[in-house]
């Protein structure tokens, strides 16, 4: 039994309920709790011999016998960079939560719904039993949807409701396709079940399993054509809400596809996954297109994870050990990448005043010139600009597409790389459109008179480490690629 | 024939009848003692091993097993709820307190019976134990026509109900020559040239505990007489009446009719599907709390329904009636909670509990209140942090795929999020800003809540988050146990 997952939990879930009961001080206990866990999120990170197959750090304790849930965590290569793109996410993110004049309304409740989803995400990334890892995954719903209806924008009813219904028939189909494996299997142990490989299931059985988990991960990835909750949530939520939707809810998804659906059930990956190939890099192009067209930034980089993930799929796609690497390392990047995006479209809209670019007007290098800095250097890691953290993640996933796994119809990933390919050209066209549009040319004379605010100590405190860790990512990949490398090739070879 | 009778098995009941008598006569004795009471005997008894008593050789008509002790203590729980929750009630809308302590500690002493009888006449007999002092209690707001024309409602439809059942009974009756369960079970096992008599029959006393579980299309009853209803009356209708009907189902199910499981097996699947179905959609039209809580509780029993919908295929029955018993118990206490809650809001416009627009605000006026019921409606919705009804829906999503029924899975896993839908609505509109003519005030007692509406609250509230924790005290009790 090891401390350390079991901290990961508790620690912000104490401090959920501990912001409660204040209320000037709850961005304080946020500080001080985010922070904590994240520490040991890093420590986690340090103490795993990332080199000794198998899951680490484990926790299993009977938890409900009649269910068959144990209280199983545990972490693995696979599992480590979610959990510290989480904690950090989320000590950023109340960061700029407490920076003067930024505090939200009714603080103790934001925090404390702040904390109620790190608790669901980073339990999501250390559960190893399907159903305590399906609970994780919806105790992050009613929280998001909190967020998003209580400190949203405008149009946030709607958004938010959009966004927890369609997640939860997700959900639904999800655990429908996770009790099909526990009546074959009668174990719900992740870490044994991928042992099994899927030994117990017949054929349709397991196709019939992998459409239902696939599908209901597919929903909050979002895979193409399940997106269209995505851009009115991102677009609505709070700054915020919208950096830990983009930047780790949607990765529950492809952890799900790459923690449960691969392993556990081969025979149906190796039946379906040209299919997710597929819709993936229609994702890609569709996402793309639809961004170029887009004349609000944050339904712009919402739609841009659209396509972000489109690469994701095609990595898992593709059942090699490269591409699911390329997936992971995607997921961190565009976790970092679009973190930041969101951040800084949310100070942008603090100081113009609205998130249309026509309405902000360019010119905002001479206005605002180190807070578009930050936005130009997060375009263009975004698109994959070479020495920068996008770079990698989509570069691989191609790459990967060029040699898929035996048994796949090769010819066609031949297609999918190139798609996904002209889909990496246009994402280039529209963030350069978009920094066009907002970051150049000329701004109107009134803006000037506005004075605007270029980026203040708080918030540089809270994207500073977002900016130095896309340059890290990007010029040493291996920092993310040597422990999910080790593991990918772990469970691969198992099968 | 000289019977000796076990009085620490029938100890519940009994104290509870004898509760009732005296408030009756005497309202000023706390009712709540004869509650304590008979929890107290609850302990006892599930310390003990099985109890039988009235037996005639092995067959017995009163057994006290953990399903019998889990059933009675949560009746017993919501019984308490109820009781606390209708004082402010009783006060504000001038009820007889005498009668009505009377008539709802008739009514539970039938409930805890029905969950220990086994035999067919024991359970008509409790069964109707309950309905009759419950249509006294729809009526009794006296003055108000709507209450009146509730409790006619009611009382045609339960009358109905219990001859169609009565047909029912005497059909299997004369096929197996036995009114005991489990010689019925036996008798059915072998074949008989009356197979098809006793069929019908099955399907008949179905139909009957249809009515009493308001599942669809036997629920024409409920939306109408909850609305009219007291909002104590109503709560205990939408809990203790339907768990002491689901107790009844599934003891005549398992232990009765189990050799005719592929009779009635597809029979309650579409039951299922339909009721939550049918529920859910009607209950996102509502505009009044209890309305979209009857129509709720009609979705909900589809939920309850659909693992027994499985038998007859492969899975085991004791692990289906398992399923649709912990459904029961977790459901009782988060609905209690509702209802407890609308309690605090009590009468609007005529309205018992008022419309979903009244509740605009609570969060603002009574935060712990408001806080309470987002939870219980969450757990309604079978979503964290309500992890109790989270357990409750993989409990029966486990049941019917066992079961080989993945089809109904499908169905409720669509209808978890219509129901979704309503109960979010509903909770939004808690923490929205409190409007000009907002009708909760109060004053005195815990937070401006009266006491006694308090500690019902707390009460189911402390349930619910004991079965979110640990869910097993109720998951996986069977029948015999």
């Amino acid at each position: 039994m090891s401390v350390l997952p079991i901290l990961l939990l508790a620690v912000p879930l104490a401090g959920c309920l501990a912001a409660l009961a204040t209320h000037r001080t709850a961005t304080a206990v946020g500080l001080v709790t985010t922070g904590i866990t994240f520490v040991l999120a890093v420590v986690t990170a340090f103490s795993v011999d990332y080199v000794r197959p198998g899951t680490h750090l484990i926790t299993d304790v009977p938890w409900i016998p009649p269910l068959g849930i144990r209280f199983h965590l545990g972490v693995d290569g696979v599992s480590v960079p979610l959990v510290v793109l989480t904690a950090l996410l989320c000590f950023l993110s109340m960061i700029y939560g407490a920076r003067r004049g930024g505090t939200p309304d009714r603080p103790h409740a934001f925090v404390s719904l702040l904390l109620l989803t790190e608790v669901g995400m980073l339990g999501t990334f250390v559960a190893l039993d399907l159903l305590l890892f399906f609970v994780f995954f919806e105790v992050v719903l009613i929280p998001m949807y909190a967020l998003i209806a209580g400190w949203g924008g405008a149009q946030r009813g709607p958004a938010a409701r959009q966004f927890i219904l369609y997640t939860l028939l997700g959900s639904g189909v999800l655990l429908v396709g996770l009790l099909v494996v526990y009546l074959h299997t009668s174990t719900l142990d992740i870490v044994a079940l991928a042992e099994l490989g899927g030994t117990g299931m017949s054929h349709t059985v397991q196709v019939a399993a992998f459409v239902l988990v696939a599908g209901g991960l597919a929903v909050k990835v979002p895979m193409w054509p399940l997106h269209t909750w995505l851009p009115d949530a991102h677009s609505e939520a709070p700054t915020v809400g919208s950096v830990l939707l983009a930047g780790v809810l949607l990765k529950m998804g492809t952890y799900g596809l790459i923690r449960i659906a691969l392993p556990i059930l081969p025979d149906g990956a190796r039946a379906v996954a040209p299919f997710l190939g597929a819709l993936g890099v229609i994702g890609i192009v569709y996402a793309a297109l639809a961004c170029l067209a887009q004349r609000n930034l944050k339904r712009l980089i919402a739609f841009s994870s659209v396509g972000h993930m489109g690469f994701v799929l095609l990595g898992i796609s593709t059942l090699t050990a490269a591409g699911i690497n390329a997936a992971l390392f995607a997921n961190i990047a565009h976790g970092l990448i679009t973190g930041l995006l969101f951040f800084l479209v949310g100070g942008m809209a603090e100081r113009f005043g609205s998130t249309d670019m026509d309405k902000i007007g360019g010119g905002t290098l001479t206005l605002a010139p180190r807070l578009s800095v930050l936005l130009v250097i997060a375009a263009v890691a975004s698109f994959g600009l070479p020495g920068l953290a996008g770079f990698w993640g989509e570069m691989l996933a191609m790459l990967a597409a060029f040699d898929p796994a035996p048994g796949l119809n090769r010819p066609l990933y031949l297609v999918f790389m190139v798609v996904a390919g002209i889909g990496a050209v246009l994402t280039a066209a529209y963030f350069l459109v978009m920094l066009r549009r907002v970051a150049q040319g000329t701004f109107a004379a009134w803006r000037k008179d506005q004075g605007v605010l270029d980026v203040t100590r708080a918030e540089s405190l809270a994207w500073s480490p977002l900016v130095v860790l896309v340059f890290v990512v990007g010029i040493w990949p291996g920092l993310v690629l040597a422990p999910t490398a080790e593991a990918v090739g772990f469970y691969l070879g198992g099968r | 024939m000289v019977q000796s009778v076990d009085y620490l098995a029938i100890a519940p009941p009994l104290t509870l009848a004898l509760t009732g008598l005296v408030s009756l006569f005497v309202p000023r004795v706390v009712p709540l003692s004869g509650i304590v009471a008979a929890s107290a005997f609850e302990v006892v008894l599930l310390a003990g091993s099985p109890r039988r008593t009235f037996c005639v050789d092995s067959s017995c008509s009163f057994v006290v097993d953990d399903f019998t002790v889990l059933v009675q203590t949560v009746m017993l729980v919501a019984g308490a709820v109820v009781l606390l929750m209708a004082q402010t009630e009783i006060r504000d809308t001038r009820l007889p307190a005498g009668e009505f302590h009377f008539l709802v500690f008739a009514a539970l002493s039938g409930a805890l019976t029905l969950a220990a009888g086994r035999d067919l006449v024991t359970l008509l007999v409790s069964l109707e134990v309950v309905s009759l002092p419950l249509f006294a209690l729809v009526a009794l707001r006296r003055y108000d026509g709507r209450s009146s024309e509730a409790g006619v409602k009611m009382f045609l439809v339960s009358v109905v109900s219990t001859a169609v059942m009565l047909f029912g009974i005497s059909l299997v009756y004369g096929a197996t020559g036995s009114l005991f369960l489990d010689r019925i079970g036996a008798a059915l096992a072998t074949p008989s040239p009356l197979a098809s008599v006793a069929a019908v029959g099955v399907v008949l006393v179905l139909v009957g505990f249809g009515f009493k579980v308001s599942a669809v299309p036997f629920h024409f009853w409920a939306p109408d007489t909850y609305q009219g209803a007291p909002v104590a009356v109503a709560a205990f209708l939408s809990v203790v009446s339907k768990a002491a009907g689901f107790a009844g189902l599934v003891l005549v199910l398992s232990i009765g009719f189990a050799p005719y499981a592929t009779v009635w097996g597809p029979l309650i699947a579409v039951l299922a599907a339909v009721s939550m179905t049918v529920g859910n959609l009607v209950a996102l039209r509502q505009r009044t709390a209890m309305r979209l809580l009857a129509w709720s509780s009609i979705a909900q029993a589809g939920y309850m329904l659909a693992p027994l919908g499985a038998a007859g295929g492969d899975a085991p029955l004791d692990s289906l009636v398992a399923a649709t018993i912990g459904y029961v118990a977790i459901y009782s206490v988060m609905n209690i909670g509702v209802f407890a809650v609308v309690a605090v809001v009590g009468w609007v416009d005529g309205h018992g509990g008022g419309e979903l627009d009244d509740y605009r605000g609570l969060a603002r006026r009574h935060p712990l209140v408001a806080v309470a019921l987002a939870f219980f409606l969450a757990c309604l919705a079978g979503l964290p942090p309500g992890l109790a009804g989270l357990f409750a829906k993989i409990v029966v999503f486990q049941g019917t795929i066992v079961g080989g029924l993945g089809w109904l899975a499908v169905v409720m896993a669509v209808n978890t999020v219509i129901g979704l839908f309503y109960y979010l609505s509903w909770a939004t509109r808690l923490f929205a800003p409190l409007p000009d003519r907002a009708h909760f005030g109060g004053i005195g007692g815990i937070g401006g809540v009266a006491r006694p509406v308090a500690v019902a609250i707390a009460i189911a509230a402390v349930g619910t988050i004991l079965m979110s924790i640990l869910p097993q005290f109720v998951l996986g009790i069977t029948i015999g146990g």
